[in-house]
């Protein structure tokens, strides 16, 4: 599909969603309370068929939170962008990980660097980090340790 | 009459003529130090981009092997020196130790690149990066640049030959060794 045909395609399924203009794909803006039931739409419309999620990581705008999920169909090679919008004081979203398995290890970066809780995450701790740094959430911009840092 | 050896390998000695033939007059620890600097293997190790130039001076346009870094060894019971190539984080940190630790004396360091030296671009504002390599292990020579260039890291092998040839090494000055 073009990135035409996927916006009128997505807007059926979304009617409420905005899109975001100027970049190379598609990306859409997504209510976090309906992004559980779009992420299975995505995967499953015949005419979609993300199969792919390639990227998922998160951004700090210090105001709020956004979840970025980078998809791509391997049958038609067509890519989208969804971006979710965090409260950054409780942020929480469902999990992906039993649509695209992948999301599974991405969900726990985001969860060690950002703090983002993955609702139903069948394994959600720490990924990279060292024990000891649960809650700490380094990638934050407000994000201070005195031992290892040395603020600019 | 004696005269210094003039011949490509430098060897650390003066020919002492008699009819008939020579002797060759030497020290054992310069002969020692000699033949240490032109065989050390470096320890394959490399954690970010340096390791991209470490590996064109192993290979056919640069080749170490040329000065006597013969070829990368694949386990620290058998290098020489270690050429930190690249950013050492926390994670990293021990592991680092511990290789320097299971590597046979006299061994060696080379600090390649500014995160080996200082932390480099991750100086500021990170939690997960060593702030130079020297915070870990003792490094014999540092070697400027982002990576530097081949010939920079040739430069820095050739100093460190200099360094073991002209006197003590790190461990005999501990030891207080003369």
């Amino acid at each position: 599909m073009t990135n035409e045909e996927l916006k009128i395609k997505l807007t059926e399924l979304q009617p409420a969603a905005t899109f975001e203009e100027g970049g190379e794909w598609v990306t859409i803006n997504v209510e976090v309370a309906d992004w559980l039931a779009f992420a299975g739409q995505l995967r499953q419309e015949e005419a979609l068929f993300f199969d792919y999620l390639f990227c998922l990581t998160c951004v700090d705008w210090k105001t709020h939170l956004t979840m970025v999920y980078h998809l791509s169909s391997t049958k038609y090679r067509h890519n989208m962008v969804v971006k979710i919008k965090l409260d950054r004081n409780k942020p929480e979203v469902e999990t992906v990980s039993h649509i695209w398995r992948t999301a599974e290890f991405h969900e726990r970066e985001v969860y060690e660097m950002f703090g983002v809780n993955f609702l139903n995450h069948p394994d959600l701790r720490l990924l990279i980090l060292p024990d000891g740094w649960e809650g700490k959430n380094p990638l934050r911009k407000d994000f201070d340790d005195p031992v290892n840092m040395i603020k600019l | 009459m004696s005269k210094t050896l003039d011949n490509k390998t430098n060897f650390p000695g003066k020919v002492h003529d008699l009819p008939g033939g020579g002797i060759v007059l030497s020290k054992l620890d310069d002969v020692i130090n000699w033949a240490r600097s032109n065989s050390l293997w470096p320890l394959t190790f490399a954690t970010s981009c340096c390791g991209i130039e470490y590996m064109a001076v192993a290979g056919a346009k640069y080749d170490f092997s040329r000065f006597g870094f013969e070829v990368a060894r694949a386990t620290p019971r058998q290098a020489d020196v270690i050429i930190i190539a690249g950013t050492i984080v926390n994670k990293m940190a021990p592991v680092l130790k511990r290789l320097y630790d299971q590597m046979a004396d006299p061994k060696y360091v080379i600090a390649m690149g500014a995160c080996a030296i200082s932390g480099g671009p991750f100086f500021y504002n990170t939690y997960s990066v060593v702030k130079g390599a020297d915070h870990v292990i003792p490094v014999d020579v540092y070697v400027a640049g982002c990576p530097p260039r081949p010939e920079a890291l040739l430069h820095a092998l050739i100093t460190l030959q200099q360094k073991i040839k002209s006197g003590l090494t790190r461990e005999q000055i501990r030891n207080g060794k003369q």
